[in-house]
């Protein structure tokens, strides 16, 4: 974890209660069972990434040795262990997304953020990676950013989203190709016509 | 085709009022209470005579399933909802989330009254942070309205359900790394038996299902188990959401019944084929983990478990990825090989190994670098993973690269035939 650069950790006083909140979820002798989410949560409050020190608080807070929570928060993927830039770009090039045009996507992003797969811009605003299989292969290609799936992307509407990104803004999640909201036919509803 | 009135997910597109008060007009959470007094044993008959067997891909009778769990335990028994939906190519589950939470809540209540647990969890993939927000909220709601809690719907059972999340792991999805993860660990999977019903979370009895289990069981409840097992084909019965992607017109995710051809569910609710049927070149039916189907065996296949295992593939979690004659195939499995190294848990070896083997093979047919021996090689290779691991991540991994060399090993071989080519021309 070379590129742990923060010494310390504390879980902000809101977040303290979410904890809590987060506990009671669990019998009382299996406070293990809150690692994960405690991780996520205090991945959440860091700016998406977990260093070292997080990790020891959610240890003592679950009652484990910290090297059992380094095991976790190793062997999972969504636990960033260094910093990551303020919009965190995850390209799907599975194979739904890879038959539908992801070269496409995933090469605009690299080119307009001028980083490749896990890096990060200079400027700290986008880390980019090229991800599995993100669940919304209907709607493919798709990215996610932060908590926001965007989908049914083009290179242009990619760029378009990200130039959104880049200015500050958030886009409108969901389908980008303006025909549907969800997961419907674009060509227009096969059932459930009747309405309610 | 399936009428919408034996349609169950009435707002899967999310059109309508996600609300309770909007579930409600739809049906949800009707007589409940009724349902419940009727008692565990009436609900797990009414589930088994409905013929349901299990969404997340294994096809496990779900009334069957819920029989293994024991009536006098001194342990607590659990429910546990599997929505660690990452099979490639499947989008079910997360429109189930989003847009019918309801639906699950009482399936969840449903279903625990079945099996005498009181309290569920549902794991839901770290990335569907928004569905998850989606369930929570619908939970809530349910807390609220009294429905769920410490007397669910003025019936004197207690309830709770809970959300929890995942980080990113595909093996999550397998019932035991779930477990594993639930309580804190690396998620990789157990040996069996001992099985959940017996020895699930904190060791006390366990039953595992997918999200879409659970979210059709207050309807089956309601309408009976006839209603669903008059549905679809013997033992293939009801209806099911499948989630059409790739090379069709209109990729979308659509209920309907079990056993429809293949060519009608393409056809009228996608659109068909991008190019026309003629152009397509092969589908893989239920995720990426069952093996691919040549143009001539889509057809004539029928959509469902036994109806695909005919044709040598399955309906998993009836994700359909539609490929036409564009598709590099030898492309596709390399992606889906790189897939299953990426997400081997690496607890046995003839995975952990063995699928870095067949990705780098793949890697060499696609460049067109290997010998065509290099393919009864991967072959080779690919039977000595399967059914030599403790969960079935080793068999997903193989079958797909089985079925490229049944079908399409004549495009591995053109690759390695090309690139030869082109070594010959440099020589002269």
């Amino acid at each position: 974890m070379s590129a742990d650069t923060q010494d310390t950790f504390a879980f902000s006083a809101e977040n303290l209660q979410q904890a809590k909140a987060i506990l009671a979820k669990y019998p009382s002798d299996r406070a293990a069972s809150a690692t994960m989410p405690l991780l996520t949560l205090a991945q959440r409050q860091n700016d998406n990434w977990l260093p070292r020190a997080a990790m020891d608080v959610v240890a003592e807070m679950v009652g484990l040795p910290p090297m059992r929570v380094y095991e976790v928060a190793t062997f999972y993927t969504m636990y960033n262990l260094k910093p990551v830039g303020k919009n965190f770009v995850q390209v799907c090039t599975n194979i739904s997304c890879l038959i539908k045009g992801s070269d496409d996507v995933f090469k605009v992003c690299k080119k307009k953020l001028g980083i490749g797969s896990g890096e990060t811009t200079l400027d700290g605003k986008f880390t980019l990676l090229e991800v599995e299989c993100l669940g919304a292969c209907v709607n493919a290609p798709m990215i996610q950013v932060n908590d926001d799936f965007y989908e049914d992307l083009s290179a242009e509407t990619t760029e378009k989203v990200l130039d959104a990104l880049a200015r500050g803004e958030t886009p409108q999640p969901g389908s980008q190709a303006g025909k549907r909201v969800g997961c419907q036919p674009a060509g227009g509803l096969t059932t459930l016509m009747g309405g309610k | 085709m399936l009428h919408d009135k034996d349609r169950i997910f009435t707002n899967i597109y999310g059109i309508h009022d996600l609300s309770l008060k909007g579930a409600q007009s739809r049906g949800d959470w009707d007589k409940t209470k009724d349902i419940i007094a009727k008692g565990r044993d009436w609900i797990v008959d009414e589930v088994k005579a409905s013929g349901l067997r299990g969404r997340g891909g294994a096809g496990f009778g779900t009334g069957m399933k819920w029989s293994f769990m024991p009536k006098e335990d001194k342990r607590p028994s659990y429910l546990v909802i599997n929505a660690d939906e990452g099979e490639p190519g499947t989008c079910k589950d997360r429109e189930i989330l989003r847009s019918e939470p309801h639906k699950l809540v009482e399936g969840a209540l449903l279903a625990s009254v079945g099996i005498g647990a009181h309290v569920c969890y549902v794991y839901v993939r770290g990335e569907f942070y928004r569905e998850a927000q989606a369930l929570q909220r619908a939970i809530d709601e349910a807390y609220e309205a009294g429905f769920i809690g410490k007397d669910a719907c003025k019936s004197g059972y207690a309830f709770d359900m809970y959300v929890h999340l995942g980080a990113g792991a595909y093996i999550c999805g397998e019932e035991s790394a779930l477990i594993e993860s639930l309580e804190g660990k690396k998620g990789q999977p157990r040996l069996k038996p001992p099985f959940p019903a017996n020895c699930g979370l904190y060791g006390c009895p366990t039953t595992v299902n997918n999200v879409e289990s659970i979210a059709v069981v207050p309807e089956i409840l309601r309408r009976g188990g006839a209603w669903f097992a008059g549905l679809g084909r013997e033992k293939n019965t009801g209806v099911k959401l499948f989630c059409i992607s790739g090379h069709v017109e209109h990729p979308c995710t659509v209920e309907e019944e079990m056993g429809i051809p293949m060519k009608d569910l393409l056809e009228k609710h996608c659109g068909g084929v991008r190019g026309g049927w003629n152009n397509l070149k092969a589908v893989i039916p239920g995720g990426s983990s069952v093996p691919m189907m040549t143009k001539a065996q889509c057809d004539v296949a029928l959509m469902d478990y036994d109806g695909l295992r005919e044709h040598g593939s399955g309906l998993g979690t009836a994700a359909v990825i539609v490929m036409d004659k564009s598709t590099d195939l030898v492309r596709a499995i390399t992606r889906l090989s790189a897939f299953y190294k990426h997400e081997s848990c690496g607890q046995c070896t003839p995975c952990r190994e063995g699928t870095g083997w067949m990705w780098r093979i793949m890697e060499r047919i696609n460049a067109g670098e290997a010998h065509v021996s290099e393919i009864d090689m991967l072959e080779n290779v690919s039977r000595r993973i399967e059914g030599h691991t403790i969960c079935a991540l080793g068999d997903a991994a193989a079958w797909p690269i089985q079925g490229l060399i049944r079908h399409f090993r004549d495009e591995m071989e053109a690759k390695i035939l090309a690139k030869a080519g082109t070594h010959a021309d440099a020589a002269e």
